[in-house]
C-alpha cells in the first residue's frame, strides 16, 4: 500500500487535471482551482525546508571543517541578518531589507552576470575552433547574427542584419520547432506514464 | 596557446567595454520587426485598459532586462494604461517596485493602487500562472506589502487574465515566457509580448512566428530599439555602443584562435613530414 496509494492519487488528479484543460464546466474548473491552490500552499512549504536545508549543510561543514568551511560563516549570517530584518521591519520600500537587496546584492549579482563577457572572449580565443566543416558553419552563423544584432554590423555591410535575420527566423527556428516539438511529445509521453503508474521514479526509494 | 595568459584578453574586453560608456559612440540602432510587434501591440492598447506586467527576473539579469522593463513601462504609462506587475521570481517584487516608482510616480505622477500595483511574489510556476488565468484575486489575495487587492481602485473588474487587454513579460528563464505561452497564451488565448535574454530570445522565436507573442525584445539589443521607438534614450541605448564594440572583440578572437590554430596545425603536418 505504501506505493499503491500515491500512485492510486497521482493516477486520479493527474487524469483530472488533463480533463480540466479540456472542459471548461464550472463544477471542473471550481475543482481544478482548489487544486491548484493546494499546490501553492504546498510549494511554498519548499522554501521551509530549503532554509532548514541550507542551516543543516552549512552546519555539518562548519563541524567537520570541510573545504572552503569558512564561508559558510557569511552564508548563514547573510541567511540570517535578511530573515530578521525582513520579518521585523518589512520588505516594502525604504526598508532595511530592501535597502540591501537593491544596494548589496543586486550589484553583486550583476558583477558575476557581467564576469560572463571576459569567459566568453577567453573562450572564443581557445575553443571555437574550425575543426570540421559544420564547426566552420557553426562559426560563420554565430559572427554574422553577433554582427547582425547590434548596430556596428549594418555599419560594415548594410546585409549584415538580413543574413543574421534570415539565420534566426529560417534554419534557427526550424530547428528549434523541431527540438521543441520532439520534447513536448516527450513530455506528453512521460505525464501519460506517470499517470498510468508506468514511470514511477518521482515515488524515489526502492 | 594553452599557454597563452587569459589576463591579456580579459584586459583588452575591460578597455574596449570601458571605452565607449565614458566616450559613447552614438551608432545608428536599427528596429527589428519582433521589437516593432511589441510595441505596435502596446501602442494600440486603448487608454485605461489594465495591463499584466509579469516581471520574472533577478538582479543577475537586471543590466540587461530592467532597461526592458523600464522603456516599456514608459510606454504603457505615458498612454495611461493601468498595469497590474506580478512575479514568479523571488528576487522580482523589489526590482519591479524600483521600476514603478522611477517611471509611474516621478515621471508620470501616477498613484500606487489607483494606476498600478505590485503584487509582488508567489512561488507556484506553472501552477500560479494558470491560477492567475482563473483568478488573479484568488492567487494574489494581498499585494507586496500586504494590503487586500480588493482595496485597490485598479483590481476593480479584474478577475481573471480575460479582463487584461495584453500580457507582457520581461524573462530570464525558468519559470518565463516559454511557461506563459505554453499555459496560459494557448489556454485563455491572451496577447502576450515578451522581453528576454538576448540568449533565451531564439527559444522564443517560434512563438512569434507562430502569433503567440505579439512582439518580441532580445537582450540589450532589444531594450536599445524599444527605448528608439519610445523616443527615450537610456541605459540601453549607452551600452549598445560598448556591446558593439564587444561583439567585435569577440569575433576578432574567434577568428585569431583559428589563425593559430590553423598554423600551429600546418607547423604539426610540416615537423611529421
Amino acid at each position: 500500500m505504501k506505493r499503491e496509494i500515491p500512485l492510486i492519487i497521482t493516477a486520479i488528479f493527474g487524469s483530472f487535471m488533463v480533463i480540466d484543460y479540456f472542459v471548461p464546466h464550472p463544477t471542473v474548473s471550481g475543482f481544478g482551482e482548489m487544486l491548484q491552490q493546494w499546490a501553492i500552499i504546498v510549494v511554498a512549504f519548499a522554501y521551509v525546508l530549503g532554509v532548514a536545508n541550507i542551516a543543516r549543510i552549512s552546519g555539518q561543514k562548519i563541524t567537520r571543517r570541510s573545504r572552503d568551511w569558512p564561508y559558510q560563516f557569511p552564508l548563514l549570517a547573510g541567511l540570517a541578518f535578511m530573515l530578521t530584518v525582513g520579518i521585523i521591519w518589512g520588505v516594502g520600500e525604504r526598508t532595511l531589507f530592501n535597502d540591501f537587496y537593491l544596494y548589496a546584492y543586486s550589484p553583486m549579482q550583476g558583477t558575476m552576470f557581467s564576469l560572463l563577457a571576459f569567459f566568453i572572449a577567453s573562450a572564443a580565443f581557445r575553443a571555437f575552433r574550425m575543426r570540421s566543416f559544420g564547426a566552420a558553419l557553426l562559426a560563420i552563423a554565430a559572427v554574422i547574427v553577433m554582427l547582425g544584432r547590434v548596430p556596428v554590423g549594418a555599419m560594415i555591410w548594410d546585409k549584415i542584419p538580413v543574413i543574421s535575420d534570415w539565420i534566426m527566423n529560417v534554419p534557427q527556428m526550424a530547428a528549434k520547432r523541431a527540438i521543441m516539438i520532439g520534447a513536448s511529445l516527450g513530455a506528453i509521453s512521460t505525464g501519460l506514464k506517470v499517470i498510468l503508474g508506468i514511470e514511477r521514479n518521482y515515488l524515489g526509494g526502492d | 596557446m594553452e599557454r597563452f595568459d587569459r589576463r591579456y584578453i580579459f584586459l583588452v574586453i575591460f578597455v574596449i567595454v570601458l571605452f565607449p560608456l565614458i566616450w559613447p559612440l552614438g551608432l545608428p540602432i536599427r528596429v527589428s520587426k519582433e521589437v516593432r510587434g511589441a510595441y505596435v501591440a502596446i501602442d494600440k492598447i486603448p487608454p485605461g485598459s489594465k495591463v499584466y506586467f509579469a516581471c520574472d527576473y533577478d538582479p543577475g539579469s537586471m543590466p540587461e532586462l530592467h532597461p526592458m522593463t523600464i522603456a516599456i513601462l514608459n510606454h504603457l504609462f505615458s498612454h495611461n494604461v493601468k498595469v497590474i506587475g506580478g512575479c514568479l521570481w523571488p528576487g522580482a517584487p523589489p526590482l519591479l517596485e524600483e521600476a514603478f516608482n522611477k517611471v509611474a510616480v516621478e515621471k508620470y505622477g501616477k498613484k500606487y493602487g489607483v494606476d498600478f500595483v505590485n503584487l509582488g511574489y508567489k512561488e507556484g510556476r506553472e501552477v500560479v500562472m494558470v491560477s492567475i488565468g482563473r483568478s488573479i484575486p484568488s492567487t494574489f489575495p494581498a499585494d507586496f506589502y500586504g494590503t487586500p487587492v480588493s482595496k485597490f481602485p485598479v483590481m476593480q473588474g479584474v478577475n481573471s487574465l480575460s479582463d487584461v487587454a495584453m500580457i507582457v513579460n520581461i524573462s530570464a528563464g525558468y519559470p518565463g515566457t516559454k511557461e506563459w505561452v505554453q499555459q496560459v497564451q494557448s489556454r485563455y488565448h491572451v496577447a502576450i509580448a515578451s522581453g528576454c535574454t538576448a540568449v533565451s530570445a531564439p527559444e522564443y522565436y517560434p512563438y512569434y512566428q507562430s502569433g503567440q507573442l505579439v512582439g518580441l525584445l532580445g537582450g540589450l539589443a532589444g531594450a536599445a530599439e524599444y527605448e528608439k521607438l519610445v523616443g527615450i534614450p537610456g541605459t540601453a541605448t549607452r551600452g549598445m555602443d560598448a556591446q558593439s564594440l564587444g561583439h567585435l572583440a569577440i569575433i576578432v578572437f574567434i577568428v585569431l584562435g583559428n589563425l593559430f590554430y590553423l598554423y600551429l596545425k600546418k607547423k604539426g603536418k610540416l615537423a611529421r613530414r
